[in-house]
């Protein structure tokens, strides 16, 4: 009744401390570029959604193009991870009501508040701390989903 | 100019934009792991004990997941200070004067400090209530920004496509239809 596999029983162990610093430097990484590039400023947001200025198109469409680039790589060349996994990739189900509504629902509280989800984070770490409130709402938001989805068409 | 001013100074479009999108092959080199921010949230459900059928699953298997949300907090501490030279943000002119007729006055920070930084109802009810959309969207959505935008793109998903479509629909509306009531 009480077996564990030893990954569940020593969740600490060294190997998954050093695992988890190359994630934390993947998202300091991360974090950096979000703040240096300004996508996390509200006012780009804007900018974007008015269309005034290409520098948001030009972040999201490049990243896409390397994205895209490299994945085809990674397939191509049957590339495995550092310690010799396979890399899998899953298709997303083709049923389009939640994609189309709940990203429209995403879409408004986006430009409301002028950040997503990794921006936010990026904007707690450059002081505005006033994004805790942000967060605390998409939290909350995330429950209500949870009680209501199987109420949802998907 | 040192290596640090020249860090200092914002990053162009075509400099931010690879490297954002390198995080999803450096995700799935370090452990086959998929680029999805939002998730977190939803971990962060799970670790609280409930009956919700959608929060019922090993959090600790994602803890990777959150571990890159607290470098984002932490990259955020970095380029916010070590790596920021002090000068104020520069938009558009058009959309400072669009934010204008909305009497939001553009202050060159990276959030408007009467919204972010007052705290009355109104705004406080404004950033708790984007908050709800941008969670429970994301969640009915199966991914933000990150998940969909850039790993379901780059891996050509339709349904991604069909979600930032959605984001942009949602976006405009909230742009040109709600803004002029809500402020």
């Amino acid at each position: 009744m009480t077996t564990q596999t030893p990954s569940q029983t020593r969740p600490l162990s060294l190997a998954s401390i050093g695992e988890g610093t190359r994630y934390l430097l993947a998202g300091t990484l991360f974090g950096i570029v979000a703040v240096k590039s300004q996508i996390i400023s509200w006012y780009r947001i804007q900018e974007m959604f008015r269309f005034h200025s290409f520098h948001m198109y030009g972040v999201i469409g490049s990243a896409v193009l390397v994205g895209i680039v490299s994945v085809w790589l990674i397939k191509r060349f049957n590339v495995k991870t550092i310690s010799g996994d396979p890399i899998t990739f899953q298709d997303k189900a083709p049923t389009y009501p939640r994609y189309i509504v709940g990203g429209t629902i995403f879409g408004l509280g986006w430009a409301l508040v002028g950040a997503c989800p990794g921006p936010m984070l990026a904007l707690l770490g450059s002081g505005v701390f006033s994004i805790i409130i942000v967060m605390i709402g998409a939290y909350l938001g995330t429950w209500l989903y949870g009680l209501l989805r199987s109420y949802l068409p998907h | 100019m040192g290596i640090l001013e020249f860090l200092q100074q914002p990053w162009a479009w075509y400099v931010a934009g690879p490297l954002i999108g390198l995080t999803v092959p450096a995700l799935l080199f370090l452990g086959d792991k998929k680029f999805g921010i939002s998730a977190n949230f939803r971990h962060a459900c799970a670790m609280v004990p409930n009956n919700v059928s959608f929060f019922q699953y090993d959090w600790r298997k994602e803890s990777w997941n959150l571990l890159f949300a607290l470098g984002i907090v932490l990259g955020g501490l970095v380029g916010s200070t070590l790596l920021n030279n002090g000068e104020p943000l520069q938009i558009a002119a058009q959309t400072q004067t669009a934010l204008e007729s909305l009497n939001i006055t553009f202050d060159g920070e990276l959030v408007p400090q009467q919204i972010f930084a007052n705290f009355s109802v109104g705004n406080i009810a404004i950033l708790l209530i984007g908050g709800l959309l941008v969670g429970f969207g994301a969640r009915y959505a199966g991914g933000c920004t990150s998940g969909h935008a850039i790993s379901g793109l780059s891996d050509l998903q339709l349904p991604s496509l069909v979600a930032v479509i959605g984001f942009f629909i949602g976006g405009l509306v909230m742009t040109y239809l709600l803004f002029p009531l809500i402020f």
